[in-house]
């Protein structure tokens, strides 16, 4: 047995080795934003830099996330200080276990947001932290395609598929690029874009007449989509490798494109259908978990996140918008400038039809994002006939509003109590 | 005899070792292109990652790597990684031999119960686990520490310490045990003085794979370390979502200690037929 | 001690650990999986089951074990006995094939993709030879068959490693004159590798084996990587339910469904080259 108690003496050895490495407690921000190796870089330099005690901004993928957060929340102690995610990380949660920020004298500057942080309460339990949204992107060399009469910055539905149609004719490629990857952000393109624009609903329409029309839409401008698309999750990948030319995906998914060649790439707002130009916005806040171990501090550095200078560096560093009314410098890196003034012209155009983030679903958004996904793997990619998976999955849709009691959000019409599925 | 085949069809030899020649440096040639290719692009700027046609001559720009060498906390990540990586190789084979020895040497009540449990260990995904994991080592302080972290990579490692073992122990024959008793030998010294000099180096084989194993294992790292990260924890959003170049490179970084590794085991690994034929 | 005890004194450290860090937090995750709040149900395996991407992850987990794992060890068998064979530059190839055992999944799903994508290095090998004027679309959902063998060399160069170094180690054991005997009776190469060799082998083989079936079935990240979206299979499932849904009990539910059909193949492995006590060779 001396070899066993030799290895036992060694480990404890290299343990203690390692317990004398620790350094002292700093704010541990534990956050799913941010997460590229440049984005945490710059938050943990140019934008939490400036903050006076010192913090461990720690990004991960949501899985880690997630499971260290319920952990902590379950043993009833831990060591993260302030979380940082997105707005459907937080309603998923318990509002009980975020503590009310309501009296912390910080606020956004949409009453919007401001609602959807009460996850349902009187209170305030997320503070939203930084905003943006989805647009299109081209690649310079794609516009001289666009159909005649086009105005890239009002186009429609049909424009866009005329468009990918005749890149495809020229250059024998499929060139649109959709995030149709594990980790892409295709949901959202259906719940804020294609329905709103064609049915003017989300909830309501799903297996509208209308509806129909709009996936078959998106059947047309499938078939000129890059077949690789079921592997892309970051359409600045295939912008900058040429794989695709024209794209649909989140601002921030973009913005290296951008940053790396400024003078190949246009963006522009999401295209118009017949009920006018959906689209919708990406809204990230900060919350302090209640088993955060230093809340005064938490409490401070939330407070610093939400002041202009600080949301201005936010901006630079992660192409996320302010949430407070600032005045916006003029040194803004290209991808902040392409994005802003592509979703200024989209939420001011004559047929804007801005859509919300879906509320009131708590833990089942995840239930409601498949739905959307599901019908896409079934009728695009399996090619099964629209009207009968869309009555398959209106079940699920209806099990799930009915389940959660939520009721209806923009586009769709106010419902009383839970949002009915027609 | 052998002079008697080379003389009988001494062409088919010589086509029989040119084609085994050739079946080498082919499988060496499949194994290392693929690495050589994450090497240009490691080595490549933004620009030619991202180019078409790709270029098949790394041009030796090493701004992706700088990038990485002036991430905070590298270091730190780093020594985190081999420590706990060296831990969970000395705990699994500590707890593990001894299982593999009675596995292969004893019949025993709950024999095979005992061998499934040790399998259903890699048969359930470890990030369903991590949750429970994390709770109970919050409440017992073993959270955000090292050891604690080697103690979760060592339960994903002892399945390969122990059936590793447990097949090296059954190759070598009960005579030869049985021998050294009748020569005086107690079984623990027999054990030591004729068992274990002859599977030392195939040991090193389940340690290269705890080392391994714990090198990339990510989930748990992620969720159970908070200070002390471990270089995968570390990098797991670059391989995830960063620009390619720095995608590259993350993923040339976590692959480079790992080669170094077992480069410097390589000889105990190999030493094995030298030993075992004696 | 005595020896009727010495077994069970042997295993006990590897119990008890397995019971603290597996049994224990498998236990909870388990009785998730059977109960919705209100005593015992089988609501999650129902669920888990009638979804319809259940049968096709299934299926796709399946086919994907079947094609890898019977390459993998013809593969690692003709490694095995190469390096064996060899009589210099043995440490130097045996290194090399080892390479891919430090390789994480993640890592390899990037290597993999960065070839195989439409602006990739198989493309632009391609495109250099003139066989295609134009980089391909390989990764796409209207050529899944390629999408599959994309999958299977990735996984294929990725985990052979694992067999090849159990292999290697067993066939380190085998008695050199077992086949000293054999050439004096003229044995040819074949006879000795399928009346020698894989006899003698089977411990290994039957761990190297049960192993990598184990692993096939919960391979995730280079099918990620790959199969993007059209590539269902079950531990991605399993990974939607746990983080997308936030459905714990059906994660748990789906991953004892992986759990049972892992069992199953082991035990049929272990039946099937069963290993006689203390070798009698």
């Amino acid at each position: 047995m001396s070899i066993h108690s030799k290895l036992a003496g060694a480990v404890s050895g290299v343990a203690m080795l390692v317990g004398a490495f620790t350094v002292q407690a700093e704010t541990l921000f534990w956050s799913t934003q941010a997460r590229p190796a440049e984005e945490a870089q710059a938050m943990r330099t140019e934008v939490l830099g400036g903050f006076d005690g010192g913090v461990d901004y720690q990004p991960n993928e949501d899985g880690p996330w997630l499971t260290r957060l319920q952990a902590e929340l379950q043993a009833g102690s831990g060591s993260i200080d302030l979380l940082g995610s997105l707005h459907g990380n937080f309603s998923a949660m318990n509002p009980d276990d975020l503590m009310d920020l309501s009296d912390l004298g910080v606020m956004s500057a949409s009453d919007t947001f401001n609602d959807l942080a009460k996850l349902g309460t009187d209170s305030l339990h997320y503070m939203p932290w930084m905003q943006a949204s989805y647009i299109m992107a081209a690649n310079t060399e794609a516009l001289q395609y666009l159909p005649e009469g086009a105005d890239i910055n009002a186009l429609t539905y049909d424009q866009l598929i005329a468009w990918a149609a005749n890149v495809e004719e020229a250059t024998g490629q499929k060139k649109f690029g959709f995030p149709a990857g594990p980790k892409g952000l295709k949901h959202r393109f259906f719940q804020g874009y294609l329905y709103p624009s064609y049915t003017d609903g989300v909830v309501r329409t799903f297996a509208s007449p209308e509806a129909v029309t709009a996936w078959e839409k998106f059947k047309e401008l499938w078939s000129h989509t890059n077949p690789a698309s079921t592997n892309f999750s970051f359409m600045q990948e295939q912008l900058l490798n040429g794989d695709a030319w024209i794209v649909f995906d989140h601002t921030s998914r973009l913005a290296q494109a951008f940053n790396e060649r400024p003078d190949d790439f246009v963006a522009f707002p999401a295209p118009a259908g017949p009920t006018g130009r959906g689209f919708m916005p990406v809204l990230a806040g900060v919350a302090i978990p209640r088993t955060a171990p230093d809340a005064e501090g938490a409490k401070a550095l939330l407070t610093y996140l939400m002041q202009p200078e600080t949301q201005i560096a936010t901006l630079k560093a992660t192409n996320f918008f302010p949430v407070v009314e600032v005045e916006l410098p003029d040194d803004l890196p290209p991808s902040v400038k392409a994005a802003g003034e592509a979703v200024a012209r989209m939420s001011g155009s004559p047929d804007a039809n801005p859509g919300l983030l879906p509320a009131g679903l708590g833990s089942m958004g995840g239930d409601f994002n498949r739905v959307y996904v599901d019908s896409f793997e079934r009728i695009v990619l399996a090619g099964q006939p629209i009207e009968q998976v869309l009555e398959d999955q209106k079940k699920q849709l209806e099990k799930i509003m009915n389940e959660t009691g939520a009721p209806c959000w923009a586009p769709d019409a106010p419902s009383e109590g839970a949002c009915p599925v027609e | 005899m052998t002079a008697v085949a080379d003389v009988v069809a001494p062409d088919t030899r010589k086509a029989g070792r040119g084609l085994y020649r050739a079946g080498v440096i082919l499988l060496c040639a499949w194994v290392i292109i693929p690495l050589y290719l994450l090497f240009v692009n490691t080595m490549s700027s933004p620009d030619t990652v991202n180019s078409f046609p790709k270029s098949f001559i790394p041009e030796f720009n090493m701004g992706s790597l700088e990038f990485f060498m002036g991430f905070q906390g590298m270091l730190r990540a780093l020594w985190n990684s081999v420590v706990v990586a060296l831990m969970t190789m000395v705990m699994s084979i500590a707890i593990g031999a001894p299982a593999g020895y009675a596995l292969s040497r004893f019949d025993f009540r709950g024999k095979e119960l005992f061998r499934l449990l040790i399998l259903l260990t890699r048969a359930f995904p470890l990030p369903l686990l991590a949750l429970p994991l994390a709770v109970l080592f919050i409440r017992t302080g073993l959270d955000d520490t090292a050891f604690g972290l080697a103690l979760v990579h060592t339960t994903l490692a002892i399945p390969f310490a122990v059936l590793i073992t447990f097949s090296l122990f059954s190759g070598i024959p009960l005579e030869l045990e049985e021998a050294a008793w009748t020569l005086g030998c107690t079984r623990l010294t027999a054990f030591t003085k004729v068992i274990l000099p002859l599977v030392l180096p195939g040991i090193t084989a389940s340690a290269i794979f705890a080392f391994v194993i714990s090198w990339n294992e990510v989930f748990a790292a992620a969720v159970l370390t908070i200070e002390n990260r471990t270089l995968p924890a570390f990098l797991l959003q670059t391989l995830g979502e960063a620009p390619l170049h720095l995608k590259f490179a993350g993923g040339f970084i976590l692959v480079v200690p790992a080669l170094i590794f077992i480069f410097a085991v390589r000889k105990y690994l190999f030493a094995m037929w030298g030993i075992a034929n004696r | 001690m005595e020896a009727r005890l010495l077994p069970y004194f042997l295993i006990l450290p590897v119990t008890l650990f397995l019971c603290l860090f597996f049994l224990y937090p498998f236990a909870l995750v388990a009785q998730q999986a059977f109960g919705t709040g209100n005593g015992f149900s089988l609501d999650n395996f129902r669920e888990v089951v009638s979804y319809w991407k259940f049968p096709i992850s299934m299926k796709n987990t399946f086919l994907l074990a079947a094609a890898v794992v019977p390459i993998q060890l013809a593969l690692s068998l003709l490694m095995a006995t190469m390096v064996t064979k060899m009589q210099k530059g043995r440490d130097l190839v045996l290194y090399i094939w080892t390479i891919p055992l430090g390789i994480s999944d993640l890592a390899a799903g990037i290597i993999w993709l960065a070839i195989f994508e439409q602006s990739g290095f198989l493309n632009s090998m391609m495109v250099g030879l003139g066989v295609t004027d134009q980089p391909v679309s390989l990764l796409s959902y209207q050529t899944p068959w390629i999408v599959f063998l994309a999958i299977m060399l990735a996984e294929i160069w990725r985990a052979t490693a694992i067999m090849l170094v159990i292999l290697v180690a067993g066939i380190g054991l085998i008695p050199k004159e077992y086949y000293e005997a054999a050439d004096v009776f003229g044995a040819s190469r074949w006879k000795q590798f399928t009346r020698i060799t894989l006899p003698l082998l089977r411990p290994s083989l039957q761990t190297a084996l049960v192993l990598r079936v184990i692993l096939a079935f919960e391979v995730f990240a280079v099918v990620a990587a790959l199969g993007g979206t059209i590539f269902p299979v079950l531990m991605g499932e399993i990974y939607a339910y746990q983080f997308d849904l936030q459905n714990g009990g059906a994660a748990a539910a789906l991953a004892i469904i992986v759990l049972i059909i892992s069992i199953v193949f082991t035990l049929i492995i272990m039946r099937a080259l069963r290993v006689p006590k203390g070798a009698t060779i």
